[in-house]
């Protein structure tokens, strides 16, 4: 057992833990979007859980760093609150909100997020950003809405953790990125709809299908 | 040698090395040596290649054609060389040589003796007949460490580069231990080219002392960069050198299995490589055994397929393991945890390429070049408005000017120096108070700019430089792995600023904004790619501000160069009655006649394509460009004349 300082409070965690895990496991919240704590590496894409610690001159990703007896770690400075407001208001900026229809459960991440940081929905002064893609996109099993997703990746990740492989990945490039499926047609498909993605995914961007009627 | 075997085995091929090249020179043949880089290929080596043959046989000379590398002077392909001792000429640099100049200038050297002045570039040795091309500033203010063979030997004949004392380096490394090649390395204090300057030496020794059977080393030749061909041109005109002192770096941190990484749009490149693997092999330089002593050394070239984020470490190692190129967090790093995961060095082809002579002239013949920081050269891919572009390489500490006005030639055609953007896209705007700025990886960083791994660009003054800005930008945010949130959404908002800016549209506080951002985006990305893409925003804000708020207050592109801010007119004082050079030039017919019978422009119909500039007489000069687009005096077309203004048919 080691201990560490998080805003002057004392906890008590294990070596090997990140500050990320860590905190989480002692109930105190720094804002995350792709952490699993089934992943080895961490992703450490969405840039939302930065905090400042005595190792460091500027913020780090708690996710990718690991713990040491004496480590004192603040989660919510200005620079810190400044980069997680800049990277929420990007994530908003590509994410369509819309609380009525949205098929996930209030509050959402997002909206936990935006409470803790205290910023709105909205992504001001930045502008909201078209993409040049389909509203809803035909992933055999799932429908796919790329307007909601955030690209945490967890889907990716889990896809990959439960079949070796990687049915479920990413393709383009840059802001046009999206989750796709590797093929089409559902015979040919190396996935055999274990749901698991649509499970993890914070957004509501992965829905399940309706199961095919049998006429 | 302590290792006698060792020296054998290598005295042998050295000696039989110098032996094929020296036959050959006393065959008294001719030597007939064309450049056949990818830049003279552009430029049609192969059509003058064929020429040369064609007259050759034609008039019965026997000669020994040579294909060879870049000489670094891009701006002068296709380059020939003609070594003809008996002759009593030195060997002779000829520049431009197209098809027809070649017939010209074979036949008149072989047949009249005459060596045509006028296509002479200059003599290769010092001599009384030709002027040397050492008397050219970009001769004699190079310094060529990596390039000295580049354009001199045979890339597809190793024979030439071990009679030129190639892979001495690596015998003699082979003959101690590691950890003294390792020493050399560190004293020699060689900084890494292919970006960043991290310590080599320093690397090597992580690596070194990571605990693991199996180490890989790889040649990152991925090279990104719009503009930047430095890496490719070394690969294709001596690749031996590279392999040498990747050979060198594989044994100093005890890998057996080497990569050279380079895309697949160098075609050329990848052939050479491979070439120079199998020959290598061939002479027991690589593979098993290495030269008789207990070294193995399995060498592979992987073939890239082109994104720019792949020149990032952790993701070009990502792609050679067959997944999506995306960066991933480092720690832990390559050297500790790489490729397979097994503890991975990966340096950039200068890098490589610089250590044989380290490792053959000693660390402190390499400190008496360049900089106590930044030790040896640095090559960069000249590009943009000077006279003499290609490739240079000059010590470390050469100051901008220098590089630009003395090596390169200055800007052409009697315009100003604007700004240079060093670095790539990863790099900053520098104005023309910068130019005493030394070239070295601290003081290029200081200035907001960086080393980057090479690519340069000069710009005059008809360079906007929101537009290159926005140029960068939009390279970046299309490169973007779209891993992670600044680099992914935050690059695209810098574009679809800058985007509006150039068409005039932008609002006041859309600087602020970008500027805010870019900070955040520097700070808050992942990899390097993210981490650096704002510089150029960064930097032309800093500099020249007064250009962004020009677009955003008042409508105007100062270098008159985004479209939808500037306007044509034809000056009627200036436009000549009935000349009508202008009228069939004009793609969309907004050129109409007056009532005086001269010409105006429907700014309606205009495309601002500028073809009537052009077409002008000079003696008249009658058209002119001006920004804001409000400036161009409005002149009606007469009713009964011509098409119909646009949009009202
Ligand atoms: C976006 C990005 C692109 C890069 N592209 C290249 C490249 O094309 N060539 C290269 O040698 N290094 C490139 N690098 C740097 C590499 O990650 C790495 O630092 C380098 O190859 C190490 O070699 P060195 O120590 O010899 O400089 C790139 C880095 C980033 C972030
Ligand atoms: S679909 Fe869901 S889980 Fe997958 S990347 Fe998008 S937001 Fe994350
Ligand atoms: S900074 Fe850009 S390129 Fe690098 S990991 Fe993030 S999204 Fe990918
Ligand atoms: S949780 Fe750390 S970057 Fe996403």
């Amino acid at each position: 057992m080691i201990r560490i300082t998080v805003d002057g409070k004392e906890i008590q965690t294990e070596q090997g833990k990140t500050i990320l895990q860590a905190c989480l496991e002692n109930g105190i919240y720094i804002p995350n979007l792709c952490f699993l704590e089934t992943r080895e590496q961490p992703r450490a894409s969405c840039r939302l859980c930065f905090v400042e610690t005595s190792d460091a001159e500027r913020p780090v990703t708690a996710c990718t760093e690991t713990v040491r007896d004496g480590l004192d770690v603040r989660t919510n400075t200005e620079a810190v609150r400044r980069l997680q407001r800049t990277a929420f208001k990007l994530i908003m900026s590509a994410h369509h909100c819309t609380p009525k229809t949205c098929p996930v459960a209030k509050p959402c991440q997002l909206m936990r997020i935006a409470r803790h940081i205290q910023v709105g929905l909205n992504p001001r002064p930045l502008e909201t950003l078209e993409r040049d893609v389909q509203e809803e996109v035909d992933l055999t099993f799932f429908t796919y809405y790329p307007f909601r997703c955030v690209m945490c990746g967890k889907c990716v990740d889990v896809c990959r953790d439960r079949n070796e492989r990687n049915p479920l990945t990413f393709a383009k490039r840059g802001f046009d990125t999206v989750v796709t499926f590797f093929g089409s047609g559902a015979s040919n498909l190396p996935c055999d709809d274990c749901g698991a993605c649509v499970a993890v995914c914070p957004t509501g961007a992965l829905i399940p299908k309706p199961p095919p009627s049998e006429s | 040698m302590a290792n006698k075997t060792l020296e054998a085995r290598f005295r042998g091929l050295r000696r039989e090395a110098e032996r094929r090249v020296q036959e050959r020179q006393r065959e008294g043949v001719p030597t007939i040596s064309i450049v056949m880089s990818t830049c003279a290929l552009a430029s049609g080596a192969a059509e003058t290649r064929d020429a040369i043959k064609e007259t050759l046989e034609r008039i019965k000379v026997p000669a020994r054609i040579v294909p060879v590398g870049c000489m670094g002077h891009c701006y002068a392909e296709p380059l020939v060389v003609i070594d003809h001792p008996a002759s009593g000429f030195p060997p002779i640099c000829y520049h431009r040589i197209d098809a027809g100049i070649a017939r010209v200038v074979i036949r008149s050297f072989f047949e009249d003796g005459d060596p045509s002045f006028e296509y002479v570039l200059g003599a290769l040795e010092e001599n009384d007949l030709v002027p040397p091309v050492t008397q050219f500033p970009r001769f004699n203010l190079e310094e060529r460490v990596v390039m000295e063979l580049c354009g001199r030997i045979d890339p597809g004949d190793i024979q030439e580069y071990i009679a030129r004392g190639g892979y001495a380096a690596l015998a003699r490394a082979l003959d101690g231990e590691p950890e003294s090649v390792i020493d050399t390395i560190e004293r020699s204090g060689l900084r890494g080219r292919g970006g960043a300057g991290f310590p080599t030496g320093r690397k090597w020794r992580l690596a070194r002392s990571a605990r693991s059977e199996r180490k890989v080393v790889i040649c990152n030749a991925d090279e990104g960069d719009p503009g930047a061909y430095m890496d490719r041109t070394i690969l294709e005109s001596n690749p031996h050198q590279v392999l040498e002192g990747l050979a060198i770096a594989a044994y100093a941190v005890g890998a057996d299995e080497a990569l050279v990484y380079v895309r697949a749009e160098y075609p050329l490149a990848v052939k050479t490589v491979q070439k120079a693997v199998r020959d290598a092999e061939a002479c027991s330089l690589l593979g098993r055994g290495v030269l008789g002593t207990a070294f193995d050394l399995k060498v592979s070239v992987f073939q890239g397929s082109g994104a720019f984020v792949c020149g990032e470490e952790t993701a070009l190692i990502q792609s050679v393991e067959g997944r999506r190129g995306m960066p991933r967090h480092r720690p832990p790093y390559p050297v500790e945890k790489g490729l397979w995961g097994r503890p991975t060095v990966v340096n950039n082809v200068k890098t490589l390429a610089s250590v044989p002579p380290i490792v053959s002239k000693g660390a402190d013949w390499f400190r008496t070049i360049g900089t106590e920081n930044s030790p040896g050269t640095a090559i960069f891919s000249v590009v943009g408005n000077v006279k003499h572009p290609g490739l240079v390489e000059v010590p470390m500490g050469t100051s901008l000017r220098k590089l630009i006005f003395d090596v390169c030639g200055g800007i052409p055609g009697k315009k100003a120096f604007k700004a240079v953007q060093i670095g790539g896209p990863s790099g900053g705007c520098l104005p023309e108070r910068f130019l005493d700025t030394p070239i070295d990886f601290d003081s290029l960083a200081q200035a907001g700019a960086m080393m980057g791994s090479g690519g340069m660009v000069v710009m005059d003054q008809d360079s906007c430089m929101v537009d290159v800005a926005r140029y960068f930008v939009d390279f970046t945010q299309k490169e973007s792995c779209g891993k992670c949130t600044f680099c992914r959404i935050g690059t695209r908002h810098l574009l679809v600023m800058l985007d509006r800016i150039t068409k005039g549209e932008g609002r006041e506080e859309d600087l602020e904004i970008m500027e805010t951002l870019s900070h955040d985006i520097k700070a808050g990305s992942l990899c390097g790619l993210g981490k650096t893409a704002p510089n150029p925003v960064i930097t032309s804000l800093r500099y020249f501000r007064e250009e962004y708020e020009a677009h955003i207050r008042e409508r105007r592109c100062p270098a008159l160069k985004c479209r939808a801010l500037v306007a044509f007119y034809i000056d009627l004082e200036r436009c000549a009655r009935g000349c009508d050079a202008c009228v069939g030039c004009c793609p969309v017919e907004a050129i109409f006649t007056t009532k005086g019978r001269k010409k105006a422009i429907d700014q309606q119909r205009c495309v601002k394509c500028g073809e009537c500039m052009v077409a002008c007489p000079p003696e008249y000069n009658a058209v002119f460009k001006v920004s804001p687009p409000e400036r161009a005096p409005v002149i009606e077309r007469p009713p009964e004349n011509g098409p119909a203004p646009a949009g009202n048919p």
